[in-house]
C-alpha cells in the first residue's frame, strides 16, 4: 500500500503534505517578507529573523502532519485539559505588560492561549466524532461549555483577538458538524441579546476600541489615530500604489505598528489596489484549497478538525484586513503568515500541518 | 451489538460526509462573500476615495512653514547700529503632535521655568493658530536651558527648540524714546494687521521709530513647504519661497550727540532737542531718564513694569515728544517779533522797569525778577536781561489775538510733524480756546502773563526747538524729521531788520555784559543766540524768574521750577537749533543754558 501511494503521490505523500497548498503558502510567505522589508525601514536583520521563525513554523507543520489521527483523538482530552490548566496558571502567575498572557519558563516565554487555538478544536472535534452527527443536544451543550471555559479565561487576560479566534473556531466545528439551522438561528438571536452582557464583560480599553471603531474621529489623536492613519495609508495607495518602500504613511511613522498588525496597510499603500487584489486572491486560493482538502478527509473527526484549522486561518485574515480597512474594530490580530512574529505563524502552520496530515490519510481507509 | 453499531457507523459515515460537505459549501460561500466584501472595501478606499485620502496623506506629510523676514536694522546718521537682530533660541510646541498638551507643558515646566504669563500667552496663541502650527512657549532660552531641553527632547513629542532672531538695542536707554521697541503681537495688533504679511512673525513695532516705520522695517515673510514625519520633525524642504527682509533705516540722530546730551543732563530729568535748521533733521532727541527697551522685547515682568510706572522720575514718559511745559521767558523773542511787525515797538523803544507793573485800574502787581527793576531798557537789553515789565507792556499793547497769531505761525499749539507716533500739541491760548475750555471770556491780566510765557501756554520741547529753528532760519525751516531731510516750510515772514533786531537781543543774552546766559558763552567758539526761561511748577505769583534761583535752591527738588533754554548757532549763519528743559532744575540761566552750550560745542566739534 505504501509503495502504491509512493507511486501515485511521490515525495508529498511520504511527507503527508499537499504540494499545491504548500506552494501557495510559500508564495504568501515570500510576498510577506518583501512587504516586511519595507515595513521595517529596510531592516534585513528583522527579515532574516522572520525567515527563521517561519522556518520553525514550517518545521512544526511538518511534525504535526505526521501525527496519526487516532493518536490525536486519544490525546485530545489530555491536551485540552493541559491547555486549560496552563491558562489558569497564567491567570495566577502570568507575566505581561498590561495584559497577563505569558508564562515565563526561564528560557522562553510561552503563551498558553496559542496552544488553545489547537487544543480546543482538537477537543471539540474529537468529542463530536465519538457519536453520529449531527450532535445531540446534551453533546452540544457540553461542547458549548468546552468552548466557553477557555474563551472566558483568555478574555480575562485580557486578549479579545485570541478569544474571538478560539471561540469562532469552536463554533465553526459545531456548524460543520451539522448543527441544525434552527439552533443556529436561536444561538444567533441569543448572541444578539447577549451583546449588552458582552459590553459589560469587556475591559475599558476594549470598549474604547469599539466606540472608536464606530466613530474614529471622536479621538483622532488618541484611540482613533490608528484607524484614521491606516485608512489614509490604504486610500492614498490608489490603484498602483506608491511603490515598494515609498509609502509616506508607512515610512514617516504615521502608520502605527507597520510591521505587525498594520502590515496590510503598508502593502495597500505601496502596491495599491492591484497588490491588495493579488494578495487577497492568494489568501482566497489558500483557504479554498484548505477547505477542499478538509472536506475530503477520511472521517468526520478529520473534516471537523481540518475545517476548523482553515476557518481559523480565514478569521485571522478577515479580522486583520477588516481592521486595517476600517471595517472592523481594532483587535490585535496579525495578518496570517505575513505580520512579523513567530507565535501566530507557528500556530497557523501547525494547524495547516494537522490539516494536511489528516487529509493525507484518507486513502489508507479502504 | 458490535455488528449493528459498526453497520450503523458505516451508514452514518456516508450521511455525515454529505452533511459536512454541505456545510463546507456554505463556509466556502461565506469566505468568498467575505473576500469579495473586502475587495469592494479596498476598491472604495483605493479607487473611489483615493483622491481624498491621497490629499490627507499629503496633509500629513507636507507642512507649510512660514519664514519670518529679518527686520531691518535701525542705524544712526553715521551708520552705527541702534537696533539689530541677535540669534537666540525659543521653545515651541506643535499642539497636534503632542499627545497630551497639558502633560507636555507640565513636563517642560519641570525643565525650564515657565511663568503663568507665558502659559497664558501660549494658550492665546494656540487658540488662533492651526493645530499643526508651532506655538511659542518660551523665548530667550539661556544656553543652560537649551542644553537641558535638548537632552529630554526625544521623549517629548511635538516639542522643538527653534533658533530665531531677537531684536536687540545696543544703546539701550540712550535712544529708547526715539527708537522705541518691538513687542509681541497682541489682540489689538491682530485686528488691524494683514495676516499674510505677518505669517510666522511674532513681534511688531510698539513705540517710537519701530512703530512709525513698521512697514519699512518689517519686510515680507517667505513660505516653505516641508515634509515632516508623524512627530512633526522636518525631514526635507520641498519648496522654498525666501522671505524679503525689511529695509534698514538710517535715522538722522547722531548717537554721539545723543549720548553727550544725556551726559550733560547728568542725573537731572529733562528733555533736549537739537534740530538742523535747514533740513529739520533731528540730531538729538533726548528724554531723560530713559528705560531699557530690551526688557520689553519679550514682555517685561509685571513687577518691573510696575516699578517703571511708579518711578517718580517717570522713565517711560517721552518728555521731548509730549511733555508739556510752560515756555517761560523763552517765549519773549516771539513776542518781540510780533511787536516789531505790528509797529507796537521799534528796536529803540525804551521802557522803564521799576520792578513792578500794574494794569491801569487794577490793583494787582506784576513783578520783575529784579526787585529794584532794570531802569530804562530797549529791546536788546530787555531780551538780554529778560526784563518782564518790558514784555508785560508789549503784551498788553499787542493784545492776546496778535500774540496768539504770531505764536501759531511758529507752530505752537499743534504737532510739528516729526515722524514719531503720539506727538503732543501743547496749548496755544486764544480767546476762543478759553471760551471752549473754561466757558469764560479772556481777561486782560491773562494777556500780561502770556507776555512772559506763563498762564495757559504749554509747549513741548520739540515745539520749542522747531519754533527756534524757524526763528533762526528767518521764518524758513523744515518739518522735524528722523529719516532724511524734512519738508521745507516757510512758516513766518518778517522783514530782515525785524529778525536782526531779535537776533541781536538773543546774542546779547549770551554775549552781552548783562546777558542772563553770559556765563556759558565762552564754552562755545562761535557766537550764539539764545534765551533762557523758567517755568513755574509750584503755584506762585506770575512774576518769578531768574531772581528766585536762590530761593529755589531751598525748595524740595520736586517743587523747584523747570529750567528752559532755546538757542541757535552760529549767530551769523545758523545751522542748528536747540531746546533744553531741565525738570526742577531751578533757573534756565544757571542750569539749562550750560547744558545747551556744552551740546552746541559738541555739535560744532562734530561738524554740524
Amino acid at each position: 500500500m505504501n509503495a502504491l501511494a509512493l507511486d501515485r503521490r511521490g515525495i508529498w505523500s511520504l511527507l503527508r503534505l499537499d504540494p499545491w497548498l504548500l506552494l501557495l503558502l510559500m508564495l504568501l510567505m515570500g510576498t510577506g517578507l518583501v512587504v516586511l522589508y519595507s515595513a521595517t525601514e529596510n531592516d534585513l536583520g528583522t527579515v532574516w529573523r522572520q525567515v527563521v521563525r517561519l522556518g520553525v513554523g514550517v518545521f512544526a507543520m511538518l511534525v504535526l502532519a505526521q501525527l496519526p489521527p487516532n493518536f490525536l483523538r486519544q490525546w485530545a482530552p489530555g491536551i485540552y485539559a493541559l491547555a486549560v490548566g496552563l491558562l489558569i496558571v497564567v491567570a495566577l502567575i502570568g507575566v505581561g505588560e498590561g495584559a497577563q498572557r505569558w508564562l515565563d519558563l526561564g528560557v522562553i516565554r510561552f503563551q498558553p492561549s496559542e496552544a488553545m487555538k489547537l487544543a480546543l478544536p482538537l477537543m471539540v472535534s474529537a468529542h463530536l466524532a465519538r457519536r453520529p452527527l449531527p450532535p445531540s443536544v446534551p453533546d452540544l451543550a457540553l461542547c458549548l461549555a468546552l468552548i466557553a471555559v477557555p474563551v472566558a479565561l483568555i478574555q480575562s487576560q485580557p486578549d479579545l483577538g485570541t478569544s474571538i479566534l478560539v471561540g469562532l473556531s469552536g463554533l465553526c466545528i459545531l456548524f460543520l458538524a451539522g448543527l441544525g439551522w434552527r439552533i443556529i438561528l436561536g444561538l444567533g438571536a441569543l448572541a444578539l441579546a447577549a451583546l449588552p452582557v458582552l459590553w459589560w464583560v469587556m475591559h475599558d480599553y476594549q470598549r474604547n476600541r469599539v466606540l472608536t471603531f464606530l466613530d474614529p474621529e471622536r479621538d483622532p489623536l488618541g484611540a482613533g489615530w490608528n484607524i484614521i492613519q491606516s485608512k489614509i495609508a490604504v486610500g492614498s495607495g490608489g490603484l498602483g500604489g506608491k511603490g515598494w518602500t515609498q509609502g509616506s504613511q508607512s515610512h514617516l511613522e504615521f502608520l502605527p505598528e507597520p510591521h505587525t498588525d498594520f502590515i496590510f496597510a503598508v502593502l495597500a499603500e505601496e502596491f495599491g489596489f492591484i497588490g491588495v487584489l493579488g494578495v487577497l486572491s492568494l489568501y482566497g486560493l489558500i483557504i479554498l484549497r484548505g477547505f477542499y482538502l478538509a472536506s475530503r478527509c477520511r472521517d468526520s473527526f478529520g473534516r471537523l478538525l481540518a475545517g476548523a484549522m482553515m476557518f481559523m486561518f480565514f478569521v485571522y485574515l478577515l479580522v486583520n484586513v477588516g481592521m486595517v480597512s476600517g471595517l472592523l474594530p481594532v483587535v490585535g490580530v496579525p495578518l496570517p503568515l505575513v505580520s512579523y512574529g513567530g507565535t501566530s505563524a507557528a500556530t497557523l502552520l501547525a494547524g495547516l500541518g494537522l490539516l494536511m496530515g489528516l487529509h493525507s490519510r484518507r486513502r489508507f481507509m479502504g | 451489538m458490535t455488528t449493528s453499531i459498526s453497520r450503523q457507523r458505516i451508514r452514518d459515515e456516508a450521511a455525515e460526509q454529505r452533511l459536512t460537505q454541505r456545510r463546507f459549501r456554505v463556509l466556502i460561500l461565506l469566505v468568498v462573500a467575505a473576500l469579495l466584501a473586502l475587495g469592494a472595501r479596498f476598491a472604495f478606499l483605493q479607487l473611489g476615495a483615493h483622491e481624498q485620502y491621497a490629499a490627507r496623506a499629503d496633509d500629513n506629510r507636507i507642512g507649510l512653514r512660514a519664514l519670518a523676514p529679518n527686520r531691518g536694522l535701525i542705524l544712526d546718521r553715521r551708520g552705527r547700529v541702534l537696533a539689530e537682530n541677535r540669534p537666540a533660541y525659543r521653545l515651541v510646541v506643535v499642539p497636534e503632535r503632542a499627545r497630551s498638551l497639558s502633560a507636555t507643558i507640565d513636563r517642560l515646566a519641570a525643565l525650564v521655568p515657565i511663568s503663568e504669563r507665558e502659559r497664558e500667552r501660549f494658550e492665546a496663541q494656540r487658540a488662533r493658530s492651526r493645530a499643526f502650527e508651532s506655538v511659542i512657549l518660551k523665548s530667550s532660552l539661556t544656553e543652560e536651558e537649551v542644553g537641558r531641553l535638548a537632552v529630554e527632547r526625544h521623549h517629548l513629542r511635538g516639542v522643538e527648540i527653534e533658533p530665531y532672531l531677537q531684536r536687540y538695542y545696543p544703546h539701550a536707554e540712550s535712544v529708547a524714546h526715539v527708537v522705541g521697541y518691538v513687542g509681541r503681537i497682541d489682540q489689538n495688533d491682530l485686528r488691524r494687521l494683514d495676516a499674510e504679511r505677518y505669517r510666522g512673525v511674532t513681534h511688531i513695532g510698539k513705540t517710537g521709530v519701530e512703530q512709525r516705520f513698521e512697514s519699512t522695517l518689517h519686510g515680507f515673510p517667505g513660505l516653505e513647504r516641508v515634509e515632516t514625519n508623524a512627530q512633526g520633525r522636518v525631514l526635507r524642504v520641498l519648496e522654498r519661497q525666501v522671505p524679503q527682509p525689511g529695509r534698514d533705516l538710517v535715522l538722522t540722530i547722531d548717537i554721539d550727540l545723543q549720548r553727550a546730551a544725556i551726559e550733560s543732563l547728568g542725573d537731572q530729568a529733562g528733555a533736549i532737542v537739537m534740530l538742523d535748521i535747514d533740513t529739520g533733521e533731528s540730531l538729538a532727541l533726548v528724554s531723560h531718564p530713559g528705560f531699557d527697551p530690551n526688557t520689553f522685547v519679550h514682555g517685561i515682568a509685571q513687577d518691573d513694569y510696575d516699578a517703571l510706572l511708579r518711578n517718580p522720575r517717570r522713565p517711560l514718559f517721552n518728555r521731548f515728544l509730549f511733555g508739556g511745559y510752560e515756555p517761560g521767558s523763552t517765549v519773549k523773542p516771539f513776542l518781540a517779533l510780533a511787536g516789531l511787525e505790528h509797529g507796537v515797538i521799534t528796536p529803540e523803544t525804551q521802557v522803564f522797569s521799576s520792578g513792578v507793573f500794574r494794569l491801569p485800574g487794577h490793583g494787582r502787581e506784576y513783578r520783575d525778577w529784579r526787585r529794584e527793576g532794570h531802569g530804562w531798557v530797549d529791546l536788546e537789553l530787555a531780551l538780554a536781561e529778560s526784563v518782564n515789565v518790558y514784555f508785560y507792556e508789549l503784551a498788553v499793547a499787542l493784545g492776546i489775538d496778535r500774540i496768539s497769531r504770531e505764536l501759531a505761525l511758529f507752530g505752537f499749539g499743534r504737532e510739528t510733524g516729526l515722524d514719531l507716533p503720539g506727538e503732543g500739541q501743547g496749548v496755544l491760548p486764544t480767546r476762543s480756546w478759553k471760551r471752549a475750555r473754561f466757558g469764560q471770556p479772556w481777561y486782560p491780566g491773562e494777556t500780561v502773563i502770556t507776555g512772559i510765557g506763563q498762564g495757559f501756554t504749554v509747549v513741548t520741547p520739540l515745539q520749542l526747538a522747531h519754533a527756534t529753528a524757524a526763528l533762526a532760519g528767518r521764518g524758513r525751516t523744515a518739518i522735524p524729521s528722523l529719516n532724511g531731510p524734512g519738508e521745507s516750510v516757510q512758516m513766518v515772514v518778517h522783514d530782515d531788520w525785524i529778525w536782526e533786531a531779535v537776533f541781536q537781543g538773543m546774542a546779547a543774552v549770551m554775549h552781552g555784559s548783562t546777558g542772563t546766559a553770559r556765563a556759558v558763552a565762552d564754552r562755545v567758539d562761535t557766537q550764539l543766540a539764545g534765551k533762557t526761561g523758567t517755568a513755574q511748577v509750584f503755584g506762585r505769583p506770575a512774576d518769578n524768574d531768574e531772581e528766585e534761583e536762590r530761593e529755589q535752591d531751598e525748595l524740595p527738588r520736586h517743587l523747584r521750577n523747570h529750567a528752559l533754554f532755546v538757542g541757535f548757532a552760529p549767530l551769523e549763519a545758523p545751522t542748528i537749533a536747540v531746546s533744553v528743559v531741565v525738570e526742577h532744575g531751578g533757573g534756565g540761566a544757571s542750569v539749562a543754558a550750560p547744558v545747551a552750550a556744552e551740546l552746541i560745542a559738541r555739535a560744532q566739534a562734530l561738524g554740524y
